[in-house]
Formats: structure tokens, sequence, C-alpha cells
């Protein structure tokens, strides 16, 4: 009875989120409703007894992206207005419609299967994280350890590329070398 | 609840997130519904891992968590360089990679 109450309460809320995020025009209620649907979608990794995923949801997106998110609509105007006048709306809707279809069709066809095996199965007495560990750093170290270089591969290469011409430091300026320096840029772009 | 109630769930979100990257032209946005697409498919390998007393499900969620953070570490970083380049964050404006 729970399970059913909080599966339909957390799905309409998540649904309602992410469809504000999607169709509204503000970037600001985009990144917050983004933001309140992961954590409505940590739930539901609750609800399947996943209880580290759950966890990692909480903590990576809505700590960690998010936040990035926010952090990066600092660097540009986001809040102008982009137009998004689509020419041909009639073929955008067959395409989503397509896509929906297949979508589903790709949903339902292993449920017509439905005799899967369990490689590893789950411990009830261990408890959801040692579980994870375990399987984690036995049978995926090779993937964590390749994530973990991605990671850094990631990191490094958004730092240089968020980083490029950033090599003079406007606060340790004074306030006529600043105006000397944007009278230089303005100059630039008009050549 | 069963797991077709999950899957459907998953589902919905997945098309949420293709309507919003079929739809938008405001690369913020686009990379807002690949989030909402990596999450849906999140619940779907969590489910499937629930009912199938499967940990793989939830070991393959914990790499696409992975994949997510480092997409956005990239995206944004490449978003921000195009921002300075051509002080717009419309789409359109890619058009002109088109050889």
């Amino acid at each position: 009875m729970f399970e059913i109450i909080a599966f339909y309460l957390f799905s309409i809320l998540t649904i309602v989120m992410f469809c504000i995020t999607v169709f509204t025009n503000n970037p600001l209620y985009a990144l917050s409703s983004l933001a309140a649907g992961m954590i409505f979608i940590s739930a539901f990794f609750f609800l399947l007894d996943a209880e580290f995923l759950g966890a990692v949801q909480i903590v990576v997106y809505t700590g960690a992206v998010m936040a990035l998110y926010a952090f990066g609509m600092m660097f540009f105007d986001a809040l102008s207005i982009v137009k998004e006048k689509i020419n041909n709306p009639r073929l955008v809707f067959l395409l989503s419609g397509i896509s929906a279809l297949i979508i589903v069709l790709i949903f339902v066809a292993p449920i017509a299967s439905g005799n899967i095996e369990a490689q590893y199965p789950v411990h009830p007495q261990w408890g959801n994280s040692q579980d994870v560990g375990v399987v984690l750093f036995t049978k995926y170290l090779i993937p964590f350890e390749v994530a973990a270089v991605m990671l850094l591969v990631a990191m490094i290469g958004g730092i240089i590329l968020a980083g490029k011409k950033m090599d003079i430091s406007y606060s340790e300026l004074s306030e006529e070398e600043i105006d000397a320096l944007e009278a230089q840029t303005v100059e630039k772009d008009e050549k | 609840m069963s797991i077709n109630a999950y899957l459907i769930l998953s589902a919905v979100l997945f098309i949420i997130g293709v309507v919003g990257v079929i739809r938008r032209k405001n690369l913020l946005m686009l990379f807002f519904s690949t989030e909402i697409m990596l999450n849906a498919v999140n619940v779907g390998f969590a489910a499937i891992s629930r009912f199938h007393g499967d940990l793989t499900g939830q070991m393959f969620a914990f790499f696409i968590v992975a994949i997510a953070a480092s997409e956005v570490a990239v995206g944004l970083g490449l978003l921000i360089l195009w921002y300075k380049k051509r002080g717009s964050i419309n789409l359109d404006t890619l058009q002109s990679m088109k050889g």
C-alpha cells in the first residue's frame, strides 16, 4: 500500500517537474525544476531497494551537476531569450511520435522474454551498500578504474575549455587598466 | 508495484527528454533534456535490477551517473567557449559548422 501511494505520488511529481524543465522558457526555472525532479527520482531508487544509488543520485546530481550548471550559467547570459521557432512543426511531432513508439517497444520487449537469470544475485542479509561494494570491486573493478580516469580527463578538459582566454585577472587590475583593456577589445571586435 | 509500472514511468520520462531534445534550440535546455533521458534510463535499470534480483542493473546505473557527470564537465566547458566566441547559446548558430 505504502509503495503504491509513494510510487504514484513521486511519478506525478517527477513528470510535472521534468515537463516544466522541458517546456519553460526561463533557464532558472528549468534548472530548479530539474534539480527537484532529480531529488524525486532518488525516491524511486529508495523504493527499489537501491539505497546506495539513491544517495549517489542526490549527491552527484543535485549536489555536483546542478551546482556545476548554476556555476556555468554565470559565464553566459542565460536569461537571454532564444528564438525557438521550428520551421516544420508537423515533422517534429511525427519524429517525436515515432521515437516514442520505438522507445515503448524497446521497453516492452524484455518483459515479453522474461527468462533472465541473475548473475550477481542480491543478498538481502548484507544490505545494499555492501552488496554493491562487493560486486563493484570484484566483477567491475576495471570499468570502475576506467570511469575514474574518464572523470579525471573530463575534469581537466572542462577546466581547459572553460579557462581559455582567462589569463588576465580583473581583480588585480586598477580601474584605468581595465578601461584600457576593454577599449582594446572593442577595437579588435570592430576590426 | 510490478516491473511494468516502473518501466512505463521510465519510458514516459525518456519521452519527455526526447521531446525536449527535439523541441528546444537553447543549448542549455538541450543539456537538461539529456540529463532527463539519462535519469529515466537509470530508473529502468534499477527496476530491472530489483525485480530480477540481480545487481548488474545498479552497476550500469552507476556508470551512467559517472558518464553524465563527465558529459556535463566537458559540455559546459564547450558551451562557455562557444558563448565567448559567438555571444549566443542558440543551436542555430552552430550551423556555421557545416563545411
